[in-house]
């Protein structure tokens, strides 16, 4: 982390609040972000500002900023060495040097660098929950459960269950005479690139980086430079904590993500957006590089007129604005309910936010803001389409200044809104009607497969219908995001897989999942010299008879047949 | 092109049809794997010797008879279920037209789903038979072979699949996988590679007559070398090379006749194209001196005779590109140990066959090396063995299949939780107090005395605590 000095552009300091300084921050060019500043009128004022790409006169270790309210300005940056496709090379060929040393791929190294990062989530806990509020005022309750709780628990079951896992899987040779032993050995890629998002910015850049440190990889992580004290809090983190020839952070954003793409990787894990998962593949596809893309899309919930209403709400309430302002990939984006049941369930609805936030959420502690003020005026212009704007029935505030959006809740908006047409990832909320639950199910066929979808009822048919006829990621009935979030409260350690499929992505990880998603599942076949010895004994049935029979002769397919019975003589 | 005609609408009417749920059935899946099977049966004299070889019988009568399907109504608190994924794509190559077409076909019918199947036009007679006869046997709402060259290929690649799954060249590969990149469509790709046979030097007669055999048969058996898992080239030490040789030669003789092109006893080449490429391999003049047996062509029946080359320069195109054919270089190393290194300097290959007794090579060789199988003391074997899943790493490819694998790899894993309303930590909602962290981070660790001493009111500070 470097800290950086600010002051006030010459030219411009007549129109500028005086600001002095940035409290250890990290800021990248072209980033916006909150800035605590001192001002000579306020102190510990919070902000949001842009920073300008250095302007062409030397620069200084100092920069400008500027402030959103006042005029902009531009700003200078301490000169970064820039991180261009000769440096990515050079990265990749250390990494690999490593990996081919062999020293990722042994038990007491993968072991010794998860202890380590289970140790820096102890004792860093609240540099991180500190860096999470920096960048999206993460509430940290919720920094703790879906972000520190959720890392801790994926070290704590790899360190668990890695013996189990490396070990050898035996594979039954399909007939007992199959003169042959065989097994399913996991090996590591090699060298591994993991590009993170920002909306779960620490826990979604160190799960995947678990899984590939587990299954005995080189790993680079890119995290994403929109939640910049995270990218830089990691990239120190692990630093200090980790393996540093084998384990390594990349910051940056376009410039340094090409580079790294133009490397040759043995995979590349992406989250984040469909569009650059298609940039991902892309480059992959040109080194025959195998990808996991962990996508979106628009994460339907369904909910019957039978349900308990009261814990049906309040579960929505956790499952979207709960889960970083509705900013999380399996966060409910649309409700589909009935007509009669929408009326009590926005009732509801309201009551919950309101036991969660208070009767004014834009006050609340508990609730995360937007990321920046692209995404805040992105979901500005979803609320302000003319076919929706008038159709709000809960909420609508908004404070462009904190980026801040109040859980806000839509009926009936038509479905070709941009608000029913693109992943909303923000904190409002379209309730459809139906005249029939059941009709919510072609409703949902008829959009990309969601990465979740869920289904509140206490009709058992219905469930299973729902389960059989909606393709989705994953799927919970009667909860929201638990299969992500809240896994680790049910009773059962062993994780799902967690992925999506068709537009919300491809592969799957978590626990055994992320372990097997890093790793190669090499078949390996055992034979003697001496064939087969079982069959060289009598008893000698027909069978064993053609078997030696072939085994004289030479031909491993005649032998292969034999066994298979399809030798005639 | 005139299985492509009204493509668009064709595939549309496959889509409504799989999501009419009909595909799903277990019954129909059944149903077609049973037709499947028909279908191989009766036609087992058109389509012999790829189908023998390569298919066998085992995929299929195992989802017939085994019936590894979802079991949805089984529904507990927490599950998987494998769903299927929708229309999928399979581009089959032309080296075992029958085998590498129906063994994908399998699994995606058994996980559900609906198939379009592109035969490779390099094996035309093969191609329009599974054209012209499988129809016949299958739902032909789920299923359908579309014949056609590149420009087919590349119509069909244009169209909106739910997996592509493609067996040949890596340089295809390439833009198989590029083009999915339109549609997030995951692909399997089934390359290649050089893959090396490692040949310690064996003490024992009996050894050495094992090994060559199995040698001899997996490359100049193996549809004459064209086989994605065939032997490439051999790793061996210097003092053993020559004995390697001399045995060879008495082999190839005893196994493939004097005059092997007579005989009937290897495959040709398939096209004249490949032949071209082969002899190009061959008459490369830095190669010419190293080859030590056989060599001949005969370009009018697309013959290659078996070919033995010892040490040609590493360099060449024979040794840099797969060879795909019975031409078989032996490299000589100082120490069998050092063929460790030699692999790994290359493309990780689809297989490595490992003729070796030494238990501390077998472990180096098991740890040290990256491929997509590995066999030790015999070849090509792993093909048949579908306990064990079949697919490339790196350059020889991306996922696998057969038996089980197949069914996973056109299956989406759905991960099901379900929850009543009864129980719920009300400490999971807003808004958050110390109080209700402390039980979460509790209840995270399992720790149920932690919770108590919480709620008893006897444990107040968290270690660590932030406070922002």
């Amino acid at each position: 982390m470097r800290s950086l000095c600010v002051e006030p552009f010459q030219n411009f300091s007549s129109q500028l609040p005086f600001v002095t300084v940035l409290r250890n921050s990290f800021v990248d060019t072209g980033a916006r972000r909150t800035l605590t500043y001192c001002s000579p009128w306020k102190t510990n004022h919070k902000h949001e500002a842009v920073l300008f790409p250095p302007p062409s006169r030397p620069i200084r270790k100092s920069l400008c900023i500027c402030l959103s309210s006042s005029a902009k300005l531009p700003m200078m940056e301490e000169k970064k060495k820039t991180f261009d496709a000769n440096e990515a090379a050079l990265l990749v060929k250390e990494l690999n040097e490593s990996f081919r040393s062999g020293k990722t791929k042994s038990y007491e190294w993968r072991v010794s660098q998860l202890k380590s990062i289970e140790k820096m989530v102890v004792e860093r806990e609240k540099d991180i929950c500190e860096a999470l509020y920096k960048d999206l005022s993460k509430p940290e309750f919720e920094a703790f459960f879906s972000e520190i709780a959720m890392v801790k628990s994926s070290c704590k079951e790899a360190l668990k269950e890695l013996k189990h896992w490396m070990k050898p899987e035996k594979a039954k040779t399909s007939m007992e005479t199959y003169p042959s032993s065989a097994e399913i050995v996991s090996e590591p890629l090699g060298a591994v690139l993991v590009i993170s998002t920002w909306n779960y910015p620490f826990s979604l850049s160190v799960k995947p980086v678990i899984g590939a440190i587990t299954a005995g990889n080189a790993t680079v992580l890119k995290p994403s430079e929109i939640a910049p004290a995270t990218s830089s809090l990691l990239s120190k983190l692990f630093e200090e904590y980790l393996d540093r020839s084998a384990v390594r952070v990349v910051e940056g954003d376009v410039p340094q993500t090409t580079a790294l793409l133009e490397q040759k990787w043995d995979k590349i894990f992406y989250t984040g957006s469909p569009r650059v998962g298609r940039i991902i593949m892309t480059a992959a596809a040109k080194h025959l590089t195998p990808v996991v893309l962990e996508l979106g899309g628009k994460c339907p919930a369904v909910i019957d007129s039978d349900v308990d209403l009261q814990v049906t709400a309040r579960r929505i309430v956790a499952g979207k604005w709960q889960a970083n302002n509705g900013q999380a990939c399996i966060s409910v984006d649309y409700i589909i309910t009935t007509k009669d049941f929408a009326p009590k369930l926005i009732d509801a609805l309201r009551k919950g936010i309101e036991e969660c936030f208070g009767t004014d959420p834009m006050q609340s502690k508990d609730i995360s803001r937007i990321v920046s003020s692209n995404h805040f005026s992105r979901l500005q212009s979803l609320m302000d389409e003319y076919k929706v704007y008038n159709k709000i029935v809960v909420g609508g505030q908004r404070n462009q200044k904190e980026l801040k959006i109040a859980p806000t809740i839509f009926l009936d908006v038509p479905g070709d809104s941009q608000l029913m047409q693109e992943e909303i990832f923000g904190p409002l909320l379209p309730i459809i009607t139906v005249e029939n639950v059941k009709d919510s199910i072609d409703l949902i066929n008829s959009k990309p497969k969601p990465l979740a979808a869920y289904l509140f009822t206490n009709n058992d048919k219905l469930r299973n219908y729902f389960v059989q006829s909606v393709s989705s990621g994953g799927m919970a009935i009667n909860d929201t995001v638990l299969h992500l979030d809240f896994q680790m409260l049910q009773v059962t350690v062993s994780s799902l897989p967690f992925g999506g499929v068709g537009e919300s992505g491809m592969g799957s990880y978590h626990g055994k999942f992320s372990f097997d998603a890093f790793s190669h599942k090499k078949a390996v076949l055992y034979r003697s010299f001496s064939g087969d010895s079982s069959v060289r004994y009598p008893p000698y049935t027909p069978e064993k008879q053609k078997l030696i029979k072939a085994v004289m002769n030479g031909g491993i397919f005649n032998i292969i047949l034999a066994l298979m019975g399809w030798s005639r003589d | 092109m005139e299985g492509v005609k009204g493509l668009e609408s064709d595939l549309e009417a496959m889509r409504q049809y799989f999501r009419s749920g009909k595909t799903k059935d277990t019954a129909w899946r059944q149903s077609q794997l049973k037709g499947l099977l028909l279908f191989i049966k009766e036609n087992e004299k058109h389509i012999f010797n790829a189908l023998k070889k390569d298919l066998g019988k085992h995929p299929v009568e195992a989802y017939r008879d085994e019936a590894k399907l979802p079991r949805v109504a089984l529904l507990s608190s927490a599950e998987l279920v494998p769903e299927p994924l929708g229309l999928v794509l399979i581009i089959s190559s032309w080296n075992f037209p029958f085998g590498i077409s129906l063994e994908p076909l399998i699994g995606a019918i058994a996980a559900g789903n609906t198939a379009v199947l592109k035969p490779s036009e390099l094996a035309p007679a093969s191609s329009s038979l599974l054209a012209n006869v499988l129809p016949t046997y299958l739902d032909n709402k789920a299923v359908k072979v579309i014949q056609g060259g590149p420009a087919v290929g590349e119509r069909l690649l244009q169209q909106k699949w739910d997996k592509i799954f493609f067996t040949g060249s890596a340089r295809v590969g390439r833009i198989i996988m590029s083009a999915a990149v339109n549609h997030l469509t995951p692909t399997v790709l089934e390359l290649g590679g050089k893959s090396p046979a490692v040949v310690d030097s064996l003490a024992s007669s009996w050894d050495k007559q094992v090994t060559v055999n199995r040698i001899l048969v997996s490359k100049f058996g193996a549809c004459a070398g064209q086989a994605c898992i065939a032997i490439d080239y051999i790793l061996v030490e210097k003092r053993f090379a020559s004995t390697l040789v001399e045995l060879m030669k008495v082999m190839i003789k005893k196994m493939f006749g004097e005059n092997p092109r007579e005989t009937n006893a290897i495959a040709r080449i398939v096209n004249q194209q490949h032949f071209l490429r082969l002899k190009s391999l061959l008459r490369d003049p830095a190669v010419q001196n190293s080859i030590v047996y056989g060599g001949s062509l005969d370009e009018k029946n697309l013959f290659v005779e078996p070919t033995i080359l010892v040490d040609p320069p590493l360099d060449a195109a024979i040794m840099t590109e797969e060879i795909f054919g019975p031409l078989l270089p032996i490299i000589t190393l100082d120490n069998v140990e050092d063929s460790i290194a030699f692999i790994n300097s290359k493309p990780k290959p689809l297989a490595i066959y490992a003729f070796i007794k030494n238990e501390k090579l077998k472990r180096r060789m098991l740890s040290e090396t990256s491929s997509g199988s590995l066999v030790f003391n015999d070849a090509v074997i792993q093909y048949a063995a579908d306990s064990l899943p079949f697919g490339g790493i790196g350059e020889s490819g991306v996922g696998k299949y057969h038996g089980k694998f197949s069914f996973d790899t056109f299956s989406h894993y759905k991960a099901v939780t379900r929850r009543s309303f009864l129980t719920d930590f009300w400490y999971r909602f807003p808004p958050w107090n110390d109080y209700k962290l402390l039980l979460l981070e509790a209840t995270y660790n399992f720790d149920y005395l932690g919770m108590l001493l919480v709620i008893l009111g006897l444990k107040r500070r968290r270690q660590n605590s932030g406070g922002m």
